[in-house]
């Protein structure tokens, strides 16, 4: 969906700005908000730029920097901690051959650090774009992996 | 099930299908809602007052006091808000209950909003709840298409709206203020109170906020009577609690108890103790903003006075368990860290306090640290917990104040050995 399809869809009132910035974020291939897709928003709303940039890069689930089509977010609060999320961190990074943080050169992954996830009962967790994961193990990581790899091609 | 357990707001669970509103009638639901249509509104909020009821989002108001204040409001326009951030890690129960039985949290909402004279309301759900979101927009079109909602709800006057807003990812959006400046589509950065939510909310407007679990105690209050609530639990205390055991424990889960159970009965008899015959080292309670207690602490009991008493909380129910293969200071560093990436950075004391956390405590991990640390740890989280501006900065020193006071010697042992010498000698 286009941005401006969004916009009419959620309302111009300035009370949507994250609700619409999280939905078109979404439909991009990079995962981000450029400039230009803040400041037409910022007209359509008619608000201000820097209070779009300001909600844009306050909030972790949005993002003003490219990034990978899938994002992994690894959880590593105490209860993940105790759970072995270290693991599961050293797996990805070993897998993906990229760093927390970092995206890997096909641009198909992002791995970032997410705080709790609301699924300790099933620590250590992860969420891969909008699907919550629990239990990890090595091998399930692997295999999740290995999963999206193969919807690629 | 174990006897430990009392299953009210739970009682759905694994018996219907929550995208079924039929499932939900066909158990009762919504019988409340056509019982409080008939009641003054006085009444309602008199049964909730009597029911002892105190809100489960951390810091336990009485929710009658709550609704009676916003009722009082001589506002045309009131809003009615549910807390359904839930970021505080270890805290897992109101996303079991939206993905359980998201009916029963709307009904609560709509009887307090027919109570308070609210007509339109918000769910403020994170972001990261793919799943409780969309069975929260199912279920408010499904209760719009049957007029639970919408206007002239079940042929009476009373018109209610209810939307689902999302959150984007920020921890401090939980506390209510917060919470209100993202609802109006800013920052999530707290507010000066007074005044309170009750009084001047979202967009300038009274407003009644209220945790997931708060509002899903409404309709069992209706239907039976604030008295037959009070009298489950303790006498400070009543009704049940939604349990959320995570960390070093066999059976990880969410358990509902009445109030009165000790810790160490749901670790041992709901959580089945801890796996390889491990020992417990510590348990946090609350969440990432709780206390840090040791083992021998373990026979308290969920209780507001006796949690009060001891200078506790169990903020929204979280129980962590941490075995003994795990380092006190290396638990709190993390914690510190935490905190650090999650201040708003609105206020100076939680700002460079939760910095300066960071860096004192990771002396001692590295031990490295000198006796001043120590008394610069006091000084800072005095100021912290007396100057920060939201509840964020006030409680993100609770795990180390706790640990200083419950694993001293897992402190004195961060202190550099030269350091001690000094101490001792001059
Ligand atoms: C940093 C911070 C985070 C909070 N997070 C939540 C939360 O995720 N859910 C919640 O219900 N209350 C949370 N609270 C408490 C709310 O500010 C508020 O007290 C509560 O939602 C009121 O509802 P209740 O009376 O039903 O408990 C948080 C408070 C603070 C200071
Ligand atoms: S205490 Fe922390 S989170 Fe709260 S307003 Fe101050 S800086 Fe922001
Ligand atoms: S601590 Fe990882 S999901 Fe809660």
């Amino acid at each position: 969906m286009k941005l401006n399809e969004i916009i009419q869809k959620q309302g111009t009132s300035p009370d949507k700005l994250i609700n619409i910035l999280m939905e078109y974020q979404k439909t991009k291939n990079t995962k981000e908000l450029t400039r230009e897709d803040l400041k037409i928003v910022a007209q359509e709303l008619g608000v201000t730029e820097a209070l779009v940039y300001q909600v844009a890069t306050f909030y972790t689930l949005l993002s003003t920097k490219n990034r990978g089509v899938h994002i992994i977010q690894v959880c590593e609060d105490i209860p993940c901690y105790v759970n072995g999320s270290v693991n599961v961190v050293a797996e990805l990074e070993n897998k993906l051959k990229i760093k927390m943080g970092e995206t890997t050169y096909d641009n198909m992954f992002t791995l970032e650090h997410t705080s709790c996830l609301g699924c300790c009962n099933m620590a250590p967790a992860m969420r891969v774009d909008g699907k919550l994961i629990g239990n990890l193990t090595p091998e399930k990581i692997s295999e999740i992996i290995d999963e999206y790899r193969g919807e690629k091609k | 099930m174990s006897g430990k357990e009392l299953k009210i707001l739970t009682n759905r669970f694994d018996k219907i299908d929550p995208a079924s509103i039929d499932d939900y009638i066909n158990t009762g639901g919504y019988k409340a809602l056509k019982k409080a249509l008939e009641m003054p509104r006085e009444e309602i909020i008199k049964q909730v007052k009597a029911s002892n009821l105190r809100g489960r989002g951390g810091a336990a108001f009485p929710t009658g006091i709550k609704l009676e204040s916003v009722y009082k409001e001589r506002e045309a326009q009131k809003y009615l808000v549910c807390n359904a951030d839930e970021g505080e890690p270890g805290n897992f129960k109101d996303r079991f209950l939206i993905e359980n039985d998201p009916h029963q949290v709307i009904e609560g909402m709509i009887i307090c909003a027919f109570a308070v004279g609210s007509s339109k309301g918000y769910i403020y759900v994170r972001g990261e709840y793919d799943k409780p979101i969309s069975l929260l927009k199912t279920a408010i079109e499904q209760a719009k298409a049957k007029n639970f909602l919408g206007g002239g709800i079940l042929g009476t006057s009373f018109n209610f709206e209810l939307e689902v807003r999302t959150g984007a990812g920020a921890y401090v959006c939980g506390e209510e203020f917060a919470l209100i400046e993202s609802i109006e589509g800013k920052s999530g950065k707290p507010r000066f109170k007074p005044p309170f939510p009750t009084m001047v909310g979202v967009f300038n407007k009274p407003t009644l906020l209220n945790n997931v679990e708060t509002y899903s105690n409404i309709p069992y209050i209706i239907n039976e009577g604030g008295e037959k609530f009070a009298a489950i639990g303790t006498p400070s205390s009543s009704g049940t609690r939604l349990i959320s055991l995570s960390g070093n424990v066999n059976n990880k889960g969410l358990f509902e108890v009445p109030f009165g159970v000790s810790i160490r009965e749901i670790i041992d008899l709901l959580g089945k103790g801890i796996p390889n015959g491990r020992k417990i080292k510590m348990v946090q309670l609350a969440g990432a903003s709780g206390p840090i207690i040791p083992e021998n602490m373990l026979d308290l009991r969920i209780d507001y006075k006796e949690m009060a008493d001891n200078n506790l909380s169990l903020g929204s129910g979280a129980i962590i368990v941490i075995d003994d293969r795990f380092d006190v200071l290396d638990i709190v560093y993390r914690i510190a860290k935490f905190f650090e990436h999650e201040s708003c950075g609105k206020c100076t004391p939680c700002r460079n306090g939760n910095k300066q956390l960071v860096k004192i405590i990771k002396k001692f991990v590295t031990k490295t640290a000198t006796e001043k640390d120590l008394s610069r740890l006091d000084i800072l989280i005095n100021v912290m917990t007396q100057a920060s501006l939201c509840g964020l900065g006030q409680a993100a020193p609770t795990a180390i104040a706790t640990t200083m006071k419950y694993f001293n010697e897992d402190y004195l042992g961060g202190i550099c050995e030269n350091e001690k010498a000094v101490a001792i000698g001059g």
